[in-house]
This record gives structure tokens, C-alpha cells and sequence, in this order.
């Protein structure tokens, strides 16, 4: 079971907040929802710096973002 | 603009050589726009131009800081042409906007007890004012205290999708005030604009100049998110240097610019539209920066939100010039340091500006420990 981030509509630095705690909590998969470029680059930096894998794929008019190791 | 060249400069301005351009091209601009005309160490600043704008506009009496400052229309028309192009412009809004539109009137009435916005206190510190370090030094405090709030569950809630005027609203009137400026309109006595005549609002760069400037300004700090408060917050809350990059490039090019120009005068005392009274210098950007942090930005970021669409962030940045309007009718804001028959007479806030601060500091902390996103 993938744990589910729904970040959409929150404003920075909450969808990394969101991100960093689901990694720090390492059940992989992670997807996070995200609706905006901004949260996408920021949330994508945040992860490969953890070394975390990073797959964007167009969700809605958002992104989501699947993390894994 | 085809896909993968619009995919290619996101990621190009999404690297630390992007956020680079962006903090250099403000280090460079602000010192040459001093040169032009600008007031001394205030090449640009967020805070003391919106400020400047409600004394154009009326909203306070205090004449010698009265211009519809043509860096700022650029910032937000700007953003919006970036938004536009690489079509991320998204109309939203109804994240907590009263609680966004305190957190700005809070946010001004400390920047404006220190004299200057975050931008304004990197700017100073290139220019050799050394009270930008207290300034500084408070900003970082109270950005700190908001990364607290941060980490223990802080939040203003989701904005949503709104209609598309929520998001052209700021955009449209940014582009009023030019046209008011251009036109120089008259429908009343003196007004509606008000220009200084002297002081500081009195000092500017051809209008053309500052406008070109807020817009390539505008253009690269959207594509970048370009944000002073992010910087520090970022390093403090996850050790992260992207953003901080930036402000660092706008520093050492600023300071080398400001050489070049022979702008360069070390000291606490004596500098330009400053006070050097220490405390209310920490304490006014400890006020600010609390209310960034809740607020999400830097002055400067919430008028590129606003630029691309943010509604909250436009309601955030008309708190800030309402909060210019109460600090100078109070008589809240910092009263720079001036010499006086050859004698220095160190400025500083009158005893209700202090109060404010208090004041403010309660405010932004009941915010913090209230707001909180219900699952």
C-alpha cells in the first residue's frame, strides 16, 4: 500500500514538510499530490537530496509524485 | 513557447545557477537604480515602496514618502507575463485571507519600524550600514519562531481553484496605477496621487528605468520563487541552501556594484534613511519576519504570487499598504537618525511605535498557536 500525501492547495513549505515526514517515516512507495510547479520542484528537490527516487507523473492539473528507494 | 524548451528553463531556473541569476540580477539592479535616482541603500525596497504607494494614493499623511513606485507594478506585471508564458498562471485563493491580510498590516508596521524590507536590510548591508545587521539578526529570530509554529502543525489551510478574477484583481491594479502615473490624472484638488517634493519619495528613477526593472526583476524571481524569508527558513527548518544562494549572490553583487558606484560608507551612525538605535532595528524585523513566516513570504514573493494568481497573496500585500497607511498615521514607524545643529540625534520609534511591536508580536503568535490544518 502506497502512503498517500495530499499536499494540493497548501502553501509553502507545507508540502515539504508533508513529504520530508512521510520519507523520514520510510513507507514506500510515497505519492504526493501536489497542484502547483513551485510545490513539484520544491518537493522533488527535498527528496533527491534524501536520496530518494523521484517519478512525476501529470495527475488532474496537478502533479503526483511517486517516491521510492 | 514548445514544451520541451518551456520544461528545460523551469528546471534551468529551478537550479541553484537559476536562483543565482535571480539574486544577482536584484544586486545589480537595485544599486544602478540608486544611481539613477532611487533614495540611498534603497536601490529597492518592497516594504518602503508599497509604502510609498499608499502615500501616493493618500492612505497616510506623511508627504516626503508619497510615489507610486514603478518597481513594484513591474514585480507583479512581470510575474504575471512569466506565468503566463509558461502557463503556471492558476486563480486561487481562500486560504485564511483575514488572517493573511493582519499578518501583512503586522508585517509592514515592523518593516517600517526598522526602515526597510528584508530586501532593504541586504541592500543596506551592501551599502555599508551596519544596523542591517540587527535587522537581519531579528528577521532571522522571528522566522525562527515561525518555523516552530512550522513544525508543530502551523497552517493557513488549502487554497482552492477560483474563478479567474480572483487571480487578475492584483495584476489589474498594479496596471491602474500605472496608468494613474503615466496619465499623472487630476480628478480632485491635488489628488488623487500625491508626489513628494522632497525626502526620500521625492527621490526615483526615470519612470521607464524602474518600470523595465520590476519587470525583468518580476520575470526572473517568479520563474525562480526567488524569496528572502524562504532563504533563512530553509536553513533552518531542513538545512536547505538553495533559496539562501540567492540572497547570498544578491549580497556580494550588490556590495561589488555599490563599490563600482562609490556607494560604500561603513557605520551605524549617520547612514541614509536609517536609525541606529539597536533594539527596535532587532526587534521590528523580528516582528516581520514572524509574520513572513506565517504568512509564507517575503514581501517580495507575495507580489509575485499575486503576479501569477495567488489571491491570498495579493490580500497579504494590500494588509502591507494598509499597515504603511496605520504606521504613518500612528506615528508608528522608525524615525531615521538625523544631525541636528551639528549634533547626531539618534532616531528611533516614538513609545506607541513601540507598542505596536508588542503589540504585533501577540498578534502573530495567537495566529501561530491557532491556526492549525484539521485533518
Amino acid at each position: 500500500m502506497a502512503t498517500i500525501v495530499d499536499a494540493r492547495g497548501l502553501s509553502c513549505p507545507q508540502p515539504v514538510i508533508l513529504a520530508r515526514n512521510a520519507i523520514k517515516a520510510a513507507r514506500f512507495p510515497i505519492e504526493v499530490m501536489v497542484d502547483s510547479v513551485t510545490s513539484r520542484e520544491n518537493v522533488r528537490r527535498m527528496a533527491e537530496k534524501q536520496g530518494v527516487q523521484v517519478v512525476v507523473q501529470q495527475s488532474g492539473d496537478g502533479f503526483k509524485l511517486v517516491l521510492s528507494r | 513557447m514548445s514544451e520541451s524548451t518551456s520544461e528545460r528553463l523551469t528546471r534551468f531556473f529551478a537550479s541553484r545557477w537559476g536562483i543565482i541569476t535571480a539574486g544577482a540580477a536584484i544586486g545589480l539592479l537595485a544599486p544602478l537604480l540608486q544611481k539613477l535616482g532611487n533614495p540611498a541603500n534603497m536601490g529597492i525596497c518592497v516594504a518602503c515602496f508599497e509604502r510609498d504607494i499608499a502615500g501616493a494614493l493618500g492612505l497616510h499623511r506623511a508627504a516626503v514618502v508619497q510615489y507610486v513606485r514603478p518597481e513594484i507594478i513591474g514585480f507583479v506585471l512581470g510575474s504575471l507575463i512569466a506565468a503566463l508564458l509558461f502557463r503556471e498562471f492558476r486563480a486561487r485563493g481562500g486560504s485564511a485571507p483575514i488572517v493573511r491580510y493582519v499578518l501583512g498590516v503586522f508585517a509592514m508596521i515592523g518593516a517600517l519600524a526598522f526602515l526597510g524590507c528584508p530586501w532593504r536590510a541586504l541592500l543596506r548591508l551592501a551599502g555599508g550600514d551596519l544596523n542591517a545587521i540587527l535587522g537581519l539578526a531579528g528577521l532571522t529570530a522571528g522566522i525562527a519562531i515561525g518555523v516552530l509554529f512550522l513544525k508543530s502543525g502551523y497552517s493557513l489551510g488549502r487554497a482552492t481553484r477560483a474563478p479567474v478574477a480572483v487571480g487578475w484583481i492584483m495584476p489589474l491594479i498594479m496596471a491602474g496605477l500605472l496608468l494613474l502615473l503615466v496619465f499623472r490624472v487630476q480628478v480632485a484638488e491635488g489628488g488623487p496621487l500625491f508626489f513628494s517634493t522632497t525626502g526620500p519619495g521625492s527621490l526615483h528613477a526615470p519612470l521607464l528605468i524602474s518600470l523595465g526593472a520590476g519587470l525583468i526583476i518580476g520575470i526572473l524571481a517568479q520563474r525562480t520563487r526567488f524569496c528572502t524569508m524562504g532563504s533563512i527558513r530553509d536553513v533552518i527548518l531542513m538545512g536547505d541552501t538553495h533559496l539562501i544562494t540567492g540572497v547570498g549572490a544578491l549580497v556580494v553583487v550588490a556590495f561589488i556594484t555599490n563599490l563600482a558606484l562609490g556607494q560604500v560608507k561603513f557605520g551605524f551612525t549617520g547612514q541614509p534613511v536609517a536609525h541606529s538605535s539597536a533594539l527596535w532595528n532587532l526587534a521590528g524585523m523580528a516582528l516581520a519576519g514572524l509574520a513572513f513566516a506565517l504568512a509564507g513570504g517575503c514581501p517580495g514573493r507575495q507580489l509575485f504570487l499575486s503576479g501569477e494568481g495567488d489571491g491570498d497573496a495579493a490580500i497579504f500585500v494590500l494588509g502591507m499598504i494598509t499597515g504603511a497607511g496605520i504606521s504613518h498615521n500612528f506615528g508608528l514607524a522608525g524615525r531615521a537618525d538625523a544631525v541636528v545643529d551639528g549634533v547626531l540625534k539618534v532616531g528611533g520609534l516614538s513609545t506607541a511605535g513601540m507598542w505596536a511591536i508588542g503589540v504585533g508580536l501577540l498578534v502573530c503568535l495567537a495566529i501561530g498557536f491557532t491556526m492549525r490544518e484539521k485533518a
